[in-house]
């Protein structure tokens, strides 16, 4: 049974490849009538930013078997894509700048839209994305910024409003404070702070960045990319540097955990799902992200991790029981815009290794 | 002699190969020689992390040795069913997983933890002391995670002397003090110093303490090593780090094997 389907599909498929090629949507032709449940998917995602029984979810819905791997950082999934050959991936979830990155060498697939009718329950503001505008390569899975994250019950009167609040701060927070070590987030409260761009690639802006924080680091309790919120929650520190989204985490411990924009403005993070080129389950992973991009699954997302989507139907349907809660939730897509997006450095990424590296090594 | 080639030399070879390599943009190796790698490692920046790195570990050392000869010497004057109870308190902690007993040291050290609101609740101190986040937190839990590693060989240097020998001495005039001085010390220094070499590597490797004990304002040349791989996505340079460990921790052998020769040679 299963094999006259594929051969049918085969038929069909050779029918289309004209069509396809005209269309140019990427390297070659996808089917749209390939049969997906001959098709066993390979995902990498980030452990925790996928609801549990996805993989299960999609194969009743879809019909294509699907294995889902966990990687840590963009690092380490990077490391396995550009190790060379099939890394056995179809797609992966990467934040933006390293999608842009990926595109640059040549190891995504331009996506076939056609195969994602679902792209229309995007927000309009999430196609004009700095990292890859118009979406051509990738897809926004998550968004959001970085800020204050703070106690104002013990900073009454004092809530931070800059990013100076941080670097700079009063005698009496002076190590309750933490920062994110993540090199692009350790530089950008300085980055700001001074004016500069948080893609900046100028030596002599990088080195002005780079004395800050080092004088920062002085009033630091600890860097700290992971347990801040929950400093948060003992008291231990009273002031963090912290994505939007991880900020939630503490306020729904304790209303007092508040989340600020400095008033010099932040980045605008991206984490986004792409086809790797060397996919052999093209039409599946197409059909997969379609699958996220239907609004209760993509409200999921924000439903269960706090993190923003760019699915204004999703989000339309969770915010009003959670912006009450998360007043960050409400960000609109707009508003989001107007930060700064983050894109690759490409060669200057060593420049920003090295600062950091003398940053917390100083 | 198959498995020592598979696990030791292949492994060291790889990375000595890397180490000759440039770094591609986005990671991985790009095959074109260069001598760059070598050369960056001698920027005061890298030197000054692998002198801050050996610092921190002969503190450590030295506590350990301070602390794990007079316990090895208690223990070899149990009665011998109490020795083996006290070996296996000795090793107790390695039961429990390495990451979860940093942990709790968090939870002993920080500004709001047992032993801060402890003082501050006898009214001993009116601030919580910065205990956690400090060189001197990377050094307690460094010198916890492997004092066990000390206590062991010295163990088994002093059990395995004659007592008659220092009977011998005591009988002759000397006193309690100068027979470990003259007799027992000398014949433990084999083992004291294979102690020192299981407490110094690793230590100087170590890259999780320095994060969690150290709140990562401390960097020792193994996070500067891991983050070559995991997060610079460079990893020739890494490569070349890791070799010049692997050199040093050769030299400190040599060291080693030529001390305890002398020792012995002596005796």
């Amino acid at each position: 049974m299963s094999r006259t389907t594929i051969s049918l599909s085969v038929l069909v498929g050779s029918t289309l490849f004209l069509g396809a090629c005209a269309t140019g949507g990427g390297s070659e032709p996808l089917d749209p009538n390939a049969d997906l449940s001959a098709q066993n998917l390979v995902v990498s995602n980030w452990a925790g930013y996928y609801p549990e029984d996805l993989a299960t979810a999609f194969e009743e819905a879809v019909g294509s078997s699907m294995t889902i791997t966990n990687h840590a950082t963009n690092e380490e999934i990077m490391a396995k894509l550009t190790a060379g050959g099939d890394s056995g991936i179809d797609i992966a979830f990467v934040s933006g700048q390293f999608a842009q990155a990926l595109a640059n060498q040549d190891l995504i697939y331009e996506l076939d839209k056609s195969l994602i009718p679902n792209l229309a329950n995007l927000a309009p503001e999430a196609d004009n994305l700095s990292y890859d505008p118009g979406n051509k390569f990738s897809v926004p899975y998550a968004w959001g910024t970085t800020g204050i994250c703070y106690r104002s019950d013990l900073m009454a009167g004092n809530e931070p409003t800059s990013w100076m609040d941080l670097l700079r701060p009063d005698d009496m927070y002076k190590g309750k404070v933490t920062a994110l070590a993540t090199e692009r987030w350790l530089m950008l409260p300085a980055q700001k702070a001074l004016g500069y761009s948080v893609n900046t690639q100028d030596e002599g802006e990088m080195n002005e960045v780079k004395d800050l924080l080092l004088e920062a680091k002085g009033n630091l309790l600890a860097y700290d990319d992971t347990t801040f919120y929950s400093r948060l929650v003992s008291g231990e520190a009273v002031m963090t540097v912290a994505w939007d989204g991880w900020c939630n985490y503490g306020t729904i411990e304790n209303p007092d955990i508040k989340f600020v924009v400095p008033s010099e403005g932040s980045d605008l993070w991206v984490d986004t799902m792409v086809v790797l080129k060397s996919s052999k389950n093209k039409e599946a992973a197409h059909a997969f992200i379609n699958f996220i991009l239907e609004p209760t699954n993509h409200a999921w997302v924000a439903e269960n991790i706090l993190y923003k989507v760019p699915n204004q139907a999703a989000m339309d349907a969770v915010l009003p029981g959670l912006v009450g809660d998360f007043p960050n939730m409400g960000f609109t897509a707009a508003q989001l815009l107007g930060y700064e997006g983050l894109v690759d450095l490409g060669n200057a990424a060593a420049l920003y290794t090295r600062l950091a590296t003398e940053i917390t090594s100083g | 002699m198959g498995y020592v080639i598979a696990f030791m030399v292949l492994p060291v070879a790889i990375i000595a190969t890397y180490s000759f390599f440039q770094r591609g943009q986005y990671g991985g190796i790009v095959y074109s020689l260069t001598l760059d790698n070598f050369a960056r490692a001698l920027d005061s920046l890298y030197v000054g992390i692998l002198g801050t790195s050996v610092a921190l570990s002969s503190t450590v050392t030295l506590l350990a040795l301070l602390i794990g000869f007079p316990t090895a010497l208690a223990i070899t004057k149990l009665q011998p069913q109490h020795q083996n109870i006290a070996l296996v308190l000795v090793i107790l902690p390695f039961w429990t997983n390495f990451l979860i007993r940093t942990y709790a040291w968090i939870v002993l050290l920080s500004s709001e933890g047992l032993l801060n609101q402890g003082l501050l609740g006898l009214g001993i101190i009116s601030d919580p002391l910065a205990l956690l986040y400090t060189p001197g937190a990377v050094v307690m839990g460094l010198l916890y995670a492997y004092l066990p590693l000390m206590v062991l060989p010295i163990y088994a240097a002093l059990s395995r002397i004659d007592p008659s020998l220092r009977e011998a001495a005591i009988d002759l005039g000397a006193s309690r003090f100068t027979a470990l001085r003259q007799v027992v010390f000398p014949l433990a220094i084999p083992g004291t110093l294979v102690g020192c070499v299981f407490v110094f590597v690793p230590s100087v490797g170590n890259f999780i303490v320095p994060e969690l004990l150290g709140g990562g304002k401390t960097v020792m040349v193994g996070n500067l090593i891991r983050d070559q791989f995991l997060k610079a996505r460079d990893w020739p340079f890494g490569s070349v780090l890791a070799i010049a460990m692997v050199v040093m921790l050769v030299l400190l052998f040599a060291l080693q094997a030529r001390i305890t020769k002398r020792v012995l040679g002596q005796g």
